[in-house]
């Protein structure tokens, strides 16, 4: 093997991939932890661990930046770098995404005592897409990436429940507000799922170099 | 498209080495074509045979045929000398004659029988404007081309080999001994030269390959592992070999 340090490099920003990705799935989680645990330190982290998310996406694109510089990557060095450059900015919106969610339960002080809407299942689904979104990638496990892609009907359709659920209630009682913002939590993950397909589509772009669509 | 050169079947033996193992491989009209390959993977021979040159080898033998629009350059009804004309080479190390910039380009209509001052005249311009070296050189048209910069060099050599109307322009290395600037110029003027003339070009520079050419062969131990569209080899090569070498991973 020649390049031994490029497939260091290329193994170290695999990595960081990976570590972001966690960074993520536990910044979705503490922020909507709070929701139902009305501990508000576990939003707070979700605020922190945003601005890891960010700057660990800065170093990301400098690392893939550099080496496209120095190593005038070919074939499948290359697809694997432009994905892991469009795919780390998925990972960066999640993230900001997820500090969303805590601001709004910060400030708003949310909590569900009935999870009325099933946010609890829509927070599993869209974290599980996020881990599995970034294992396809980093493993590049086209079935794994397809899962994916598909699981994003259960948070669309749990979505279009919820918004039901949502409008049944404003007409009976309650605080419009209140509904709005837990409306917003329910986009917001719906969201969240969006942008782990995309990192579920580039793992088709690494493994066959066309595109997702 | 068009085939300019059709390769098919070719087999190459330098005495009892195996050199070329059948090739096949279609050369269009106006494109850019790159050869490539680790040292010795019978890239520069297989762009040797497309104007003979291995003609000259003690011990070379060739089986299959090259056709340049259709005709076989073995087959006998061709003459060397009008092949030659017809496909230009350019080579590694810039080879300018111990001659000033003029006669250098006017050598070979010379040869090919004109004699009309005004005519040559007109050929030398035309030759080194498409060159791209004829504002540099005009003025030194008398001066020895052995005084030029290797870029310059180079240039003025494709003009000397386009001063005889080739079809075909055969480049081994162009710009292996040049600057990153000599080489930028030369890679533009192949870019430009290719809407008049069919292009090989064998290079070590694979981002060369990329930048000029529009499709790629890449070779080893004498066999065309992989044929395709550049961006398509580049991207994804279909062969595991192909892979390994582009990526730079071959052991």
């Amino acid at each position: 093997m020649t390049r031994t340090r490029f497939d260091k490099e290329l193994d170290n920003l695999q990595k960081s991939m990976e570590d972001i990705g966690k960074l993520c799935k536990e910044a979705i989680l503490e922020a909507t932890d709070t929701l139902f645990t009305g501990d508000y330190h576990e939003a707070e982290d979700s605020v922190n661990l945003h601005r890891r998310i960010h700057k660990s996406e800065r170093e990301i694109e400098d690392s893939c930046l550099r080496l496209l510089m120095e190593q005038q990557p070919v074939a499948s060095d290359l697809r694997v770098i432009s994905s892991s450059l469009k795919a780390v900015y998925d990972l960066e919106r999640i993230g900001e995404i997820a500090a969303d969610i805590a601001e709004l339960v910060l400030n708003e002080h949310l909590s569900i005592a009935n999870d009325q809407l099933n946010l609890k299942s829509m927070v599993q689904t869209s974290t599980s897409m996020v881990d599995d979104a970034v294992t396809a990638l980093s493993t590049k496990n086209l079935d794994l990436a397809q899962a994916v892609i598909d699981r994003d009907d259960i948070v669309d359709d749990d979505f279009d429940d919820a918004k039901k659920v949502l409008i049944n209630n404003f007409s009976k009682d309650g605080n419009p507000e209140y509904l709005i913002n837990l409306m917003m939590v329910a986009k917001y993950l719906e969201k969240i799922g969006d942008h782990a397909v995309n990192v579920a589509k580039w793992t088709k772009f690494v493994t066959t170099g066309k595109a997702g669509r | 498209m068009e085939d300019k050169i059709t390769i098919e079947n070719l087999n190459l033996y330098y005495s009892d080495f195996h050199a070329l193992h059948d090739v096949n491989m279609h050369i269009q009209k106006n494109e850019i074509t790159a050869f490539i390959g680790p040292s010795g993977c019978g890239k520069s021979t297989l762009l040797r045979c497309l104007n003979r040159m291995n003609d000259l080898v003690e011990g070379c033998r060739i089986e299959g045929s090259v056709k340049l629009d259709g005709t076989d350059i073995y087959g006998g009804d061709l003459d060397v000398t009008v092949l030659r004309q017809r496909v230009g080479m350019v080579f590694q190390r810039p080879n300018p004659f111990p001659m000033s910039v003029y006669d250098n380009v006017a050598y070979g209509p010379k040869i090919h029988g004109v004699t009309d001052k005004q005519e040559l005249d007109e050929i030398v311009e035309t030759s080194l404007k498409q060159a791209a070296i004829w504002d540099d050189l005009k003025d030194r048209l008398n001066k020895s081309a052995l005084g030029l910069s290797g870029g310059q060099q180079q240039r003025l050599c494709i003009a000397r080999a386009l001063a005889v109307k080739p079809e075909v322009l055969l480049m081994d290395e162009p710009t292996s001994a040049l600057d990153p600037i000599s080489t930028s110029k030369i890679e533009e003027l192949a870019l430009q030269l290719k809407k008049d003339y069919t292009i090989v070009i064998v290079t070590h520079n694979m981002q060369q390959a990329v930048r000029i050419s529009d499709k790629t062969g890449f070779f080893l131990l004498g066999d065309l592992v992989e044929f395709g569209e550049t961006d398509q080899l580049f991207s994804m090569p279909k062969d595991e070999r192909t892979e390994r070498y582009i990526t730079g991973r071959f052991g």
